[in-house]
């Protein structure tokens, strides 16, 4: 197996995914809307209570920011679960392709998806009075850090779809993400809460991340030299789900 | 024995599902450029054996090899000569025919160029010329199931499997996807054919296997195995279904051949000598006070070959396809002519 048909395959799955946003394009449409929702309803309806230092927005985007990124872990799953469950999976498996071609594909998309996601609620964000001020290279950072995330939820998605592959599964997941994700600091700070349950929320990988982009945008909340953290996370997170996704693939039909 | 010659070799595959063996030492040998027919009822192991050729499913034990290579070892190899025709279209719904054809020519490195005209020959060949970018969940049933078929052509494989590949479709498509394989044995693909329907086996394949619970019960043509019941058989449709077992007893052959149908309140049993069963059925009837509503004498379709050879298997491993049925053998006929 060369090279260039490693290379060719991945590209022709990842086009295939991005054939599938050209024919819906109201669906990606939705998928983007939905963050900017919960980012204005708890930016205008729900925060202003909470008790940070400094502006809530300020608190707020770069929370909901990393939010969006846990909850990208449906959107994977939910696709990977429906391919599965397409007769189409069993001619992917029947050709000479690249093994894992499919799951590089979903992942390329997946990611390019988070990537647009990102710029639209930062553009959003910045529409109502967030501003980051930690200059553009910690930007460029928290966004880098934000999508090792998302990197590592999906493959955490790909995995959990492989060994559920049922849609029901997919419905649990979909609530139990939300208790997960409010479990942390996105939308207030740990010091507001009761002893162990900050401390829960501390150990949240999310928070790791939450934490380590306020710093570099410079926003409250954040603390310095908490980057580490949000590297060592999402990365500890992909050396276990990584290589458990890709043998599952490799083990469909044994 | 086995030669280099055969597409398809299978000795002794098992595969086994919890407690149960949906393969149970299957044997398959079938010759390059041949149409081979898998027939049995549902559950009989058909679609697992189609799988594990295919590289999909994985079998236990036993060899198997398909163009000439190991399907375990040399699973990519495999996967660069073979087609798969399953029972449900493995299609991209979403995308149009061509976008289809063309990333599945991608996947099979015919490159991009190549991929494009491939799938613009194939869309031609099988009337598909005209769809357009309409996304495949519109086509209808017999669109689906030739676009199914285009797709699994895309390298012109060795061997081809075609997994009960008209199920579900009406008889015009039927006869459109019988056409489809008939062309393509013209061209020297190896076709590996399921179904349950005895017609359809009978129409396309040169050697079918009947395969029940997980074995292949008989091999051969359809003369061949039309030949292994015994010639003709005498059929009597009672008119009081309470006598039917009584009646059963008294035919001229041994009870446990007389197959019974219930519903139909029909006796059926081979016979060897045509018009001295006939005469002697007429007579013991009629001694008994037994009306008959109907007694004919038939030759065997295939249908009843099947049933008899599938029926023959369910007793303590009688696979050689003598009737060594008992009371719970005529049972089990008559619960799989219900199913077929």
């Amino acid at each position: 197996m060369s090279a260039a048909y490693v290379v060719s395959d991945c590209w022709t799955m990842t086009r295939r995914e991005l054939a599938h946003w050209a024919r819906q394009p109201v669906q990606v449409l939705v998928g983007l809307v939905f963050p900017v929702m919960m980012l204005l309803m708890f930016g205008y309806l729900v925060g202003g209570g909470r008790s940070v230092d400094g502006d809530y927005v300020d608190f707020l985007v770069p929370g909901m920011l990393t939010l969006t990124m846990v909850f990208g872990l449906e959107g994977t799953m939910t696709a990977v679960t429906q391919d599965l469950n397409k007769g189409v999976i069993d001619r992917f498996r029947a050709m000479p392709m690249t093994d894992g071609a499919v799951l590089v594909g979903r992942a390329a998309a997946d990611m390019l998806q988070s990537a647009v996601g990102l710029l639209v609620m930062v553009g959003v964000g910045y529409a109502i009075g967030w501003r980051a001020d930690g200059g553009p290279g910690n930007a460029l950072g928290a966004l880098g850090l934000l999508l090792l995330l998302r990197f590592a939820m999906l493959w955490i998605g790909i995995f959990l779809a492989l060994v559920a592959g049922r849609a029901e599964l997919v419905q649990a997941v979909q609530i139990l993400v939300w208790p997960i994700g409010f479990l942390s600091n996105a939308f207030a700070s740990p010091d507001s809460m009761p002893g162990w349950l900050g401390t829960f929320v501390e150990w949240n990988p999310m928070s790791a991340t939450a934490t380590a982009v306020r710093d570099l945008f410079g926003n409250p909340g954040g603390e310095p030299g908490h980057v580490w953290a949000a590297v060592v996370w999402p990365l500890v997170l992909l050396a276990v789900f990584f290589p458990l996704a890709v043998r599952k693939f490799g083990r469909l039909g044994k | 024995m086995a030669t280099t010659g055969d597409a398809i070799l299978v000795e002794g595959a098992r595969k086994r599902y919890g407690e149960k063996d949906a393969l149970a030492g299957l044997d398959l040998t079938v010759r390059r450029g041949t149409v081979h027919g898998l027939l049995g009822p549902n559950g009989a192991g058909k679609t697992t054996t189609v799988r594990i050729l295919a590289t999909l499913l994985r079998h236990d034990e036993g060899l198997v090899r398909v163009a000439g290579h190991d399907v375990r070892t040399e699973a990519r190899e495999v996967r660069r000569r073979i087609g798969l025709l399953g029972q449900h279209a493995a299609l991209d719904e979403e995308l149009g025919g061509r976008q289809n054809l063309e990333m599945f020519g991608r996947l099979h490195h015919l490159g991009a160029r190549r991929a494009g005209t491939r799938a613009d020959e194939l869309l031609e060949r099988f009337g598909l010329a005209d769809t357009g970018r309409k996304p495949v969940k519109q086509y209808s049933g017999g669109m689906r199931r030739r676009l199914d078929l285009a797709a699994s052509l895309i390298t012109e494989p060795e061997v081809l499997f075609l997994d009960e590949p008209t199920t579900g479709l009406d008889p015009r498509g039927r006869g459109e996807v019988w056409e489809s394989v008939r062309s393509l044995v013209g061209g020297g693909t190896t076709v590996l054919l399921t179904t349950q329907y005895l017609e359809e086996a009978d129409q396309l394949a040169d050697r079918i296997s009947v395969v029940d619970q997980g074995r292949v019960v008989a091999d051969g043509t359809a003369d061949e195995l039309k030949a292994r019941v015994g010639v003709d058989r005498i059929h009597v449709v009672v008119r009081d279904g309470a006598r039917l077992d009584e009646a059963a007893g008294l035919l001229p052959v041994p009870r446990a051949e007389v197959s019974v149908d219930a519903d139909r309140r029909l006796l059926s049993a081979p016979v060897a000598d045509r018009m001295a069963s006939l005469t002697e059925t007429v007579r013991v009837l009629a001694a008994a006070g037994i009306d008959a509503e109907d007694i004919a004498l038939r030759r065997p379709t295939l249908d009843e070959v099947f049933l008899h050879l599938t029926a023959a298997s369910d007793g303590a491993g009688a696979s050689d396809g003598s009737d060594g049925s008992d009371g719970s053998d005529t049972d089990a006929r008559q619960e799989r002519e219900v199913a077929a």
